[in-house]
């Protein structure tokens, strides 16, 4: 089926407002369950974003992992640890600081704006090019894998190590210490 | 130590005992080795039976039951320098092997310093002196600096007496210091300093000539300080040390300026390149200065002569080693090693000269009316050193030497004299436990039927002090102050300017105080003599009985002394008495080494007086001798005399004689106490404390602690906070390229 | 559509930096992180549109090590939580000095 430049550029678009509303609403949340939920919409609608930018193989990665992995784990250890409810003390900060934190934001945003625009890429209006090519050519997975297996072999590996250490460590950390007090 | 001899080969000497010259300081250091390890060893052991342990006074001493040892040898156990009877004496345990090693080592220093003289007087002529030079000692650049030695006949001279009289006087120290706890130590000192003053007349540059200096200033502060358990003794030595140091600083700047313009520090050597320097500059009278300034602390000149008279603290033997014979005299050593230099500083032998003489007649005054019968040697001592520094001064340096040998003998003779007096009170106090002053005069008198040899022996002394023919001091002393006179015109000095006075002028002026100074020595002297000797007894009854002369151990030495105070002079007899031959013999023997300064200084002539002048002159000595001998005579009546505990308090100038022009007293306002105040002040509490203390380290320990504190502060602990700084920080980091 | 990806990217990771700054619950801060760490991976997707599947790759790797941190960071939360029995970051301030 071949999509139309509209069609990607129509869903790009609308995503990423989602995505936008999805990560406002989810910063401004007092339940952390609602606030791991909300999360979990802006990753659903940054996957779509992803296929829109003919990377569906990191789209799907994306569900799979970020939204159904990690933030799976993250609402384990709130259910684990009782933190549904909305907290009784402030979990906010007051006004005052959430204006100054407001200020940061929109100096931080305003300075990455200026440095993009001074050293950016001349051509900011790029057609489909490498990327929908190469799925074209070896298909969603492949375009990935093949560089994964051949160029990135070294790091695929010790990624994978280090997943074993998080392993580790987190069982190590997360352990109940109950016989020395500590 | 491997001594590589480097001798000059070429020099006559070479092959002779003189070879061994370095053997004359070993000698007594090898004596202070032996003698320094067994002061190691406690004085004695007693046991709980010993007569020793219940004789003494003090509480200390009742420790019968202990059988332990003496506590702390020879330091508690003093035997108190002034008749204190308050301890018990105790004869050191090794005191047979010390009484042998002590003089044995002077003997042999003595007999191998006869062996060199004989092999020099065997050359004939000499001109050049023997160096042997041992090793490289300080090779710095382009100073090189040997540890040498240098033999000629000044420091032929010096050694004879050193040695001579040395070994003299070692032998009177067996008999006075026997009973003395101390007894290795003193010896090991004694002969420490022996070895120090040949090192000093020996030393072929003036840095090893300053080993030496430093040294004898090091045994002096030892040995004036010996019965250091008396505060005030202790404070006489470190009194003597200190006054010698700034006169060192003298010294050492002379070195400094002789370095920077000639390169060279070796006798020798600068006395070739003396010549390079302009006459009469203000480098020659700088360095000459300075140097007068080294002598004017060791030989006990104003304004540094004041450690002297406190000096008696020390043993009496002391006394007449290191402040009559040897020590005292190193500086005039010292000027007569520079003649070349002095010769060519008018002004500042003119100054040398002018100090010498007011010191002279200074001290003379004062020992006019003091009644330690040391305390008048000490003063004495110091009067002619001012007669030495006098002849040297005006370029007379063969006189200087001279009456430094006659001088060696008969104030040594002296010294030692009232060593037998103060042995003799001692021995009669002791037995009646009595504590009064032992060398007070007021409490002797008379004591001619007790002590008729040290009688005998110390009136010849005072004859040749006084200046008496045809005892040794008439022929020194008339040689210096005709020197004087004959200079007075025809001369360098004669010349020369002195704070705006023409030369000849002051030395008129220097000729006059000499007379006086002679007149008031022989005033002095007798009155010693007449007080101590002469009179009714004022002892006491019970100690008259055990008043008696001193062993043969201690009175040799004192005939021995006598013989060279009556026929010394004979070394240098000028003209007018001279017989067959032996007209000036120390003048030829020194004139290679001083001859040709002195004839810088007459401007080439040899200074001859006519005969109806050198009559006068000589005439004119005796005579001023002779009345003074005769005022002391008929003005003071020993009979007045009460002894010491009963005296009246003395009044007017008389009190101001006896309290020494309260100089001591000024010292202390002007330099002591300021400097301790300083001290105190400033560099304890505000360098010290205050600097150091306050600001650096308990300074520095509080800044770490406050930087501590502020990043303690910093660290709140909140990982909110950090999120917060870490934003801030990317802003920051963000702003700059944005900026940029 | 790349300069609309990149807005939307620095849109999303200032929304978290907010986060960050405003919240006290060390979960939800934590959350505010992955919200950071995507928005950087969408700038590298969109980059890789044109110029090649490195950046793929790179928001591969970054995710698996998002992954492993998000482990760890909670297991250390858990283990805080077990000590202080909160995980408000206000009251947790054992590291103080």
């Amino acid at each position: 089926m071949q999509n139309t430049p509209l069609f990607y550029t129509f869903n790009f678009y609308l995503f990423g407002i989602i995505a936008i509303v999805s990560a406002i609403v989810f910063v401004t949340r007092k339940s952390p369950v609602a606030a791991a939920l909300w999360l979990v919409n802006t990753m659903f609608s940054l996957a779509a974003m992803y296929v829109m930018l003919d990377a569906p193989f990191i789209g799907v990665i994306q569900v799979l992992v970020y939204a159904g992995a990690i933030m799976v784990v993250f609402l384990f250890v709130i259910m684990l640890l009782n933190l549904g409810h909305p907290s009784e003390i402030a979990d906010i900060r007051n006004q005052r600081w959430r204006l100054i934190a407001g200020f940061v934001g929109l100096a931080m945003l305003a300075e990455i704006f200026v440095l993009t625009r001074a050293n950016s890429v001349p051509d900011l209006t790029l057609a489909r090019d490498a990327a929908a090519n190469s799925v074209i050519e070896s298909g969603a997975v492949g375009t990935v894998a093949t560089s994964l297996f051949t160029t990135y072999l070294l790091p695929f590996e010790i990624t994978s190590v280090l997943l074993l250490a998080a392993i580790v460590g987190a069982v190590m950390i997360g352990k109940q210490r109950s016989a020395n007090a500590r | 130590m491997l001594l590589q001899h480097e001798v000059s080969s070429a020099h006559p000497l070479a092959g002779t005992a003189a070879a061994w010259m370095w053997l004359l300081p070993l000698l007594p250091l090898l004596g202070f080795v032996i003698n320094g390890l067994l002061s190691l060893i406690p004085a004695t052991v007693l046991g709980p039976g010993d007569p020793d342990m219940a004789h003494g006074a003090d509480g200390a001493h009742g420790e019968a039951g202990h059988g332990a040892h003496v506590h702390a040898h020879d330091t508690a156990d003093a035997h108190g320098a002034h008749g204190d009877d308050h301890h018990p004496v105790v004869r050191h345990r090794f005191a047979a092997l010390t009484s042998f090693v002590g003089p044995a080592v002077l003997a042999a220093s003595f007999g191998l310093a006869v062996a060199i003289f004989l092999a020099m007087r065997g050359l004939g002529e000499m001109h050049e002196p023997f160096v042997q030079s041992y090793f490289a000692w300080m090779p710095a650049g382009s100073l090189q600096l040997n540890a040498a030695f240098q033999l000629d006949q000044l420091s032929m001279i010096m050694i004879l007496v050193i040695t001579g009289v040395g070994t003299l006087i070692h032998i009177f120290s067996v008999g006075y210091m026997q009973d003395d706890p101390g007894y290795p130590r003193y010896f090991a000192y004694l002969n420490l300093f022996v070895a120090f003053m040949l090192v000093l007349v020996l030393g072929a540059s003036y840095p090893v000539l300053f080993v030496g200096w430093e040294g004898v200033g090091l045994c002096s502060y030892l040995l004036i300080g010996f019965w250091f358990s008396d505060k005030a003794n202790a404070d006489a030595g470190k009194k003597a040390f200190i006054v010698n140091r700034i006169g060192d600083f003298g010294l050492l700047i002379a070195m400094f300026l002789l370095f920077a313009n000639l390169g060279t520090l070796d006798f020798v050597a600068v006395n070739a390149g003396a010549a390079k320097l302009a006459f009469g500059g203000a480098l020659v009278t700088t360095i000459c200065l300075f140097m007068f300034l080294g002598c004017a602390g060791k030989s006990a000149q104003i304004p540094l002569y004041i450690w002297l008279p406190d000096a008696m603290a020390g043993p009496t033997p002391v006394s007449a080693l290191i402040h009559a014979a040897t020590m005292v005299t190193a500086g005039v050593y010292l000027i007569a090693r520079s003649a070349t230099l002095f010769s060519m500083a008018p002004v500042a032998s003119l100054t040398v000269a002018v100090v010498g003489a007011v010191t002279a007649i200074f001290a003379a005054t004062i020992g006019l009316k003091q009644w330690d019968i040391k305390k008048v040697l000490a003063y004495s001592t110091v009067s002619q050193l001012g007669y030495m520094f006098v002849a040297v001064g005006v370029g007379a340096y063969t006189a200087g030497v001279f009456h430094l040998v006659t001088h060696a003998f008969f104030k040594a003779l002296l010294f030692l004299g009232s060593g037998s007096v103060i042995f003799a009170m001692h021995r009669a106090y002791h037995h009646t436990g009595n504590h009064d002053d032992a060398q007070d005069m007021r409490n002797m008198g008379g004591l001619r039927s007790f002590l008729p040899w040290t009688w005998f022996l110390m009136w010849i002394a005072t004859l040749a002090i006084s200046g008496i023919p045809p005892f040794a001091g008439f022929f020194s002393k008339d040689e210096i102050l005709g020197s004087v006179f004959l200079r007075a015109h025809d001369s360098t000095l004669a010349d020369a300017h002195w704070l705006g006075i023409p030369g000849s002028a002051v030395l008129y002026a220097i000729y006059a105080l000499g007379l006086a100074a002679a007149l008031l020595t022989a005033i002095y002297m007798t009155r010693m003599m007449l007080y101590t000797f002469h009179g009714p007894n004022r002892t006491g009854d019970e100690e008259r009985k055990h008043l008696g002369e001193a062993p043969w151990s201690m009175t040799g030495p004192l005939v021995i002394l006598g013989i060279a105070s009556a026929i010394g002079g004979w070394l240098n007899l000028p003209h007018l008495f001279a017989f067959a031959g032996s007209e000036g013999v120390l003048d030829r023997w020194l004139e290679p080494v001083v001859g040709p300064s002195q004839l810088q200084v007459t401007l080439g002539r040899a200074p001859e007086a006519a005969g109806n002048t050198e009559v006068l002159l000589v005439g004119g000595a005796v005579a001023i001798a002779v009345i003074g001998i005769l005022i002391a005579v008929f003005m003071l009546k020993p009979a007045r005399l009460v002894p010491k505990a009963q005296s009246p308090e003395e009044h007017g100038f008389q009190r101001v004689l006896l309290d020494k022009y309260y100089v001591d007293e000024a010292y202390d306002r002007a330099v002591v106490e300021p400097t301790v105040g300083i001290s105190r002040g400033v560099l304890w509490k505000g360098i010290d404390q205050g600097l150091i203390d306050g600001v650096l380290v308990n300074g520095s320990a509080k800044l770490a602690r406050a930087v501590g504190g502020v990043g303690s502060w910093l660290q709140s602990g909140q990982v909110g906070t950090y999120a917060w700084v870490l934003v801030v920080g990317v802003l920051a980091v963000l702003g700059a390229f944005t900026i940029r | 559509m790349l300069a609309e990806a990149l807005f939307f990217s620095a849109v999303l990771f200032t929304i978290g930096v907010i986060g960050v700054l405003t919240r006290r619950n060390a979960i939800i801060i934590f959350m505010c992180v992955e919200l950071m760490l995507n928005a950087v991976n969408l700038t590298f997707v969109a980059f890789s549109r044109a110029y090649g599947p490195s950046g793929q790759i790179f928001v591969f790797f970054s995710m698996t090590v998002a992954a492993a941190e998000a482990a760890v960071g909670l297991a250390i939360i858990i283990s805080l939580f077990r000590h202080k029995q909160t995980v408000n970051l206000q009251h947790i301030n054992i590291l103080k000095g």
